[in-house]
C-alpha cells in the first residue's frame, strides 16, 4: 500500500501540528507545535497527563475536528497526502477505511439504538459497496477475530447487552474491519477493569502484526507503553516535550516531566512506607499557558538553570542522541545528572 | 409487550371511569340549574319539575351516576313510563340537554372537523419545527441560527387568536386569496375544503412548530456531541447519515412523546382555532355546552378526549420501545 514515489518519507509524518479553537474566554491552544513520526507496524505511544493535547492531535490527524470551530494548522503527511490541507469528502473517504480510531468509553462510543451487526456492516458499506451477504461476513469474520463468541449470534445483539471489554472489542472489530494501514486507539484501556486491560492491548498488538497496522496509542498508563511501544511522545501542556524510542524514555529520560512521570508509577516492589511521588502542582490550563517552559511553574530543578531563562523563554525541541529529542532550558550534563538520581531511586539504572 | 398492552389497556379504563365519576361531581357541585336553562321564557314551577325529571336531574347525584354507567355499558331506556319510550343502545352517552340529539351523535358530527384540522397542522408543525431545528442544531451560533431562533420565539410568542385574526382580515378580507371559511368535507369538495382548512392549519401549526424547532434544536445539539457520534464519523460515513441515521433517531425519543401528546390534546378541539374560523368541530362543541351547562355533552366530550390522551400516551410508550431497544415493557 505504501506509495513508492513517497517511500523515502515516513508513512505517517506530523509536522508542527497546531490546533487553536477560539472561545468567549480566549484562544485555546489545544495543540502546540507538534511533530512525530511513524511507520508501519510500529507503534507509537503518545502519553501525557488529561489536557495536555494528547486527543486533539489524535482527532486532528483524523479529521474529526471541525474546522469551522478550530483552525488547524501545519502538516500531517499520510502516505504521501497532506491529510491538513485535504477536503473534508477525502477525509471521510481515509476515516474508517484507510485510517481508524477507537475510543476511551466502549460504553458510550456505540449507539444505543442499532444492533452490533448494523455498526460494523455500515463501516464495511461506507467505503465499498458489497452485498449485505457479504458485509455481514466480514462482520462476523471480525468479531471472531477480536474474541467475541458465538459472533453469528451476537451479530444481532444490540451494544447494552455486551460488557465493557466486549464492547471495545466490537469497537476493535469496527475499526479493523476494512484493514486501515493506520489505527489510533485513544485510552482504549482507561474505562475497563484492570484484567480486561491486558486482553485488549493483547487483542490490538495481534491485530497490529496481522494486518501490518501503524499504532498510536494515546494513553496516560506507562505500564501498556512499557509493554508495547516502539516510539513515545510525552506531551505536555500542548507540547511534545520528549520524545524517542521506548528505551530513550525509560532508560535515558531526561526532561524533568518525564522523570517525573517515571516517578509517579506505582511499584511492586516498593517498599510499604514509600509514598507515591507525584508531580507537584496542577497542568496549565491551555487557556493561559506559562510563559517560557510550560512546565516551569511544576519543575523542581529549575533553579539549576541561569537566569530566568525558564520563565521567559521557550525551549526548543533539542536532538539528544539519535531520534532522542528533549524540551528543556537544563544543561545537557545536568540534565543527565538529574534523571540518574531519579532512576537510582526508582531501583533503576541510568546507563 | 401483548401482557403489557392488556394490562395498560385495563388500567386506561379504569382511569376513565374515576374521570367520569369526577366530571359528575364537579357538575352537581355548579351553582346553575340545567333544568331552568330548557325551561325557557314563561317557566313555571310544574314545567321545571317536569324537566328535571325529564333530565333525571331530580335522582341522586350517585344514581344519575350509576345510570350514566348503565348507558355506557348495556344501553338505557328513558322516559320509560311514558307511552313512547327512547331506547338509547350501548355505549349511551345519553341526550343532550340543549339540544335533545343523542351525546354520541353530536361528537361523530363535530369529530371530523377536528380530527383533520388536527392531523393537517400535526403534520405541518412536525415537519417545519424539525427540519427547522435540525438546521439551526448543525448552525449553531450563526446567523441561521439565530434568525431561526427568533422565528421561534416570535410563533410561541403570538397568541393564536391574533395570528388567526390578522390571517382572516389580510389574507381573506384584504387581499382575497381565499373565500371565506365554510368547513366541508374532504370527500365531498376537497377544493373548498383545503380552501376553508390552509388558514387554520397554518395558524395552528405555527404556535407548535416554534416549540418542536426548539426541542429538536436542543435536542440535536445535546446528541451532536454524544461519543457514539463521533464513532459514526470515524467510521467515514457521510455526513447526512450521521446525522439523519445517528442523531436524529437517538434526539427523536422526547420530541415522540410531545408529539403524542400534543396530537391527542388537539383530537379534544382547538377551541380558539376552531372558533375563529368556525369550523364545526370538538372544541366549539365543548364551549357551547359549558356555557349550557349540557352536563351530558359535557362528559361525552370529556371522555372522548381523555380517551385520545390516554391511547396517546400508550402509543408513545410503545413507539420508545421500538425506538430505544433497551426500553423495556413491564
Amino acid at each position: 500500500m505504501a506509495d513508492t514515489a513517497n517511500s523515502q518519507r515516513p508513512f505517517l509524518e506530523v509536522s508542527n501540528l497546531s490546533v487553536q479553537f477560539p472561545t468567549e474566554d480566549g484562544i485555546v491552544r489545544a495543540v502546540d507545535g507538534v511533530s512525530f513520526t511513524i511507520e508501519r507496524g510500529k507503534t507509537l505511544a503518545i502519553v501525557g497527563e488529561s489536557g495536555s493535547g494528547k486527543s486533539v492531535t489524535a482527532q486532528a490527524v483524523m479529521g474529526l475536528i471541525n474546522k469551522r470551530n478550530a483552525d488547524v494548522s501545519g502538516e500531517v503527511i499520510f502516505d504521501g497526502e497532506d491529510l491538513v490541507a485535504m477536503s473534508d469528502e477525502g477525509l471521510r473517504k481515509l476515516r474508517g477505511n484507510k485510517m481508524a480510531m477507537i475510543f476511551q468509553d466502549p460504553m458510550s462510543s456505540l449507539h444505543p439504538f442499532y444492533r452490533i451487526g448494523d455498526q460494523l456492516t455500515e463501516a464495511v458499506n461506507a467505503h465499498e459497496k458489497v452485498s449485505k451477504a457479504s458485509a455481514r461476513d466480514r462482520a462476523i469474520e471480525m468479531l471472531h477475530k477480536v474474541g467475541i463468541p458465538a459472533p453469528a449470534k451476537r451479530f444481532d445483539d444490540y451494544p447494552h447487552q455486551f460488557s465493557g471489554g466486549m464492547r471495545q472489542r466490537v469497537m476493535i472489530a469496527m475499526a479493523l474491519i476494512n484493514s486501515p494501514a493506520l489505527l489510533i486507539a485513544d485510552e482504549p484501556t482507561t474505562a475497563l477493569d484492570v484484567t480486561v486491560q491486558a486482553q485488549i492491548i493483547e487483542l490490538i498488538s495481534q491485530l497490529q502484526r496481522e494486518f501490518d497496522t501503524a499504532v498510536i496509542l494515546i494513553t496516560h498508563d506507562l505500564g501498556i507503553v512499557a509493554d508495547v511501544a516502539d516510539e513515545v511522545a510525552v506531551m505536555y501542556g500542548a507540547r511534545v516535550v520528549e520524545s524517542g524510542n521506548v528505551d530513550d524514555i525509560f532508560y535515558h529520560p531526561q526532561m524533568p516531566y518525564t522523570l517525573g512521570l517515571l516517578a509517579s508509577i506505582p511499584r511492586l516492589n516498593q517498599v510499604h512506607s514509600d509514598r507515591l511521588d507525584p508531580i507537584p502542582g496542577n497542568p496549565p490550563s491551555p487557556l493561559r499557558l506559562p510563559a517560557g517552559c510550560v512546565f516551569n511553574p511544576r519543575c523542581v530543578y529549575q533553579d539549576r538553570v541561569t537566569g530566568e531563562l525558564c520563565q521567559t523563554q521557550r525551549p526548543i525541541l533539542e536532538d539528544v542522541g539519535a531520534g532522542h529529542q528533549v524540551r528543556c532550558h537544563l544543561p545537557a550534563t545536568e540534565r543527565q545528572a538529574v534523571a540518574e538520581v531519579v532512576l537510582s531511586a526508582l531501583g533503576r539504572s541510568g546507563a | 409487550m401483548s401482557a403489557y398492552v392488556v394490562r395498560r389497556v385495563i388500567s386506561m379504563i379504569i382511569l376513565l371511569l374515576l374521570l367520569t365519576l369526577v366530571v359528575f361531581i364537579l357538575f352537581s357541585l355548579l351553582p346553575t340549574d340545567p333544568a331552568r336553562l330548557t325551561c325557557g321564557k314563561g317557566c313555571t314551577p310544574e314545567v321545571l319539575i317536569a324537566n328535571r325529571h325529564r333530565l333525571g336531574l331530580d335522582l341522586p347525584v350517585v344514581q344519575q351516576y350509576w345510570e350514566f354507567m348503565k348507558g355506557l355499558f348495556v344501553g338505557r331506556i328513558y322516559a320509560v313510563d311514558s307511552p313512547s319510550p327512547v331506547v338509547c343502545n350501548a355505549p349511551c352517552l345519553g341526550y343532550s340537554f340543549k339540544r335533545g340529539e343523542e351525546v354520541l351523535v353530536l361528537i361523530k358530527d363535530r369529530l371530523p372537523a377536528t380530527i383533520w384540522l388536527a392531523l393537517g397542522a400535526f403534520i405541518l408543525w412536525l415537519a417545519a419545527g424539525i427540519s427547522f431545528g435540525i438546521y439551526a442544531a448543525l448552525r449553531r451560533g450563526r446567523w441561521q441560527d439565530k434568525t431561526v431562533m427568533g422565528i421561534s420565539l416570535a410563533g410561541y410568542s403570538l397568541p393564536s387568536f391574533f395570528l388567526g385574526l390578522m390571517a382572516i382580515f389580510f389574507i381573506i378580507i384584504r387581499l382575497q386569496l381565499l373565500p371565506y371559511p365554510s368547513y366541508v368535507s374532504p370527500f365531498e369538495n376537497p377544493i373548498q375544503f383545503f380552501q376553508t382548512m390552509l388558514l387554520p392549519w397554518i395558524v395552528l401549526a405555527i404556535l407548535y412548530a416554534a416549540f418542536y424547532m426548539r426541542l429538536t434544536r436542543n435536542q440535536m445539539l445535546e446528541v451532536l456531541g454524544e461519543d457514539y457520534i463521533r464513532t459514526a464519523r470515524a467510521k467515514g460515513l457521510p455526513e447526512r447519515i450521521v446525522i439523519r441515521k445517528h442523531a436524529l433517531r437517538a434526539g427523536l425519543t422526547p420530541i415522540v412523546t410531545a408529539a403524542g401528546l400534543d396530537l391527542a390534546g388537539l383530537l379534544g378541539g382547538a377551541i380558539i382555532t376552531e372558533s375563529i374560523f368556525s369550523l364545526p368541530g370538538l372544541g366549539s362543541l365543548a364551549v357551547n355546552s359549558v356555557n349550557d351547562a349540557d352536563l351530558p355533552v359535557i362528559v361525552g366530550i370529556t371522555l372522548v378526549t381523555a380517551t385520545f390522551i390516554i391511547v396517546a400516551n400508550l402509543i408513545v410508550d410503545l413507539l420508545y420501545a421500538v425506538i430505544d431497544p433497551r426500553v423495556r415493557l413491564v
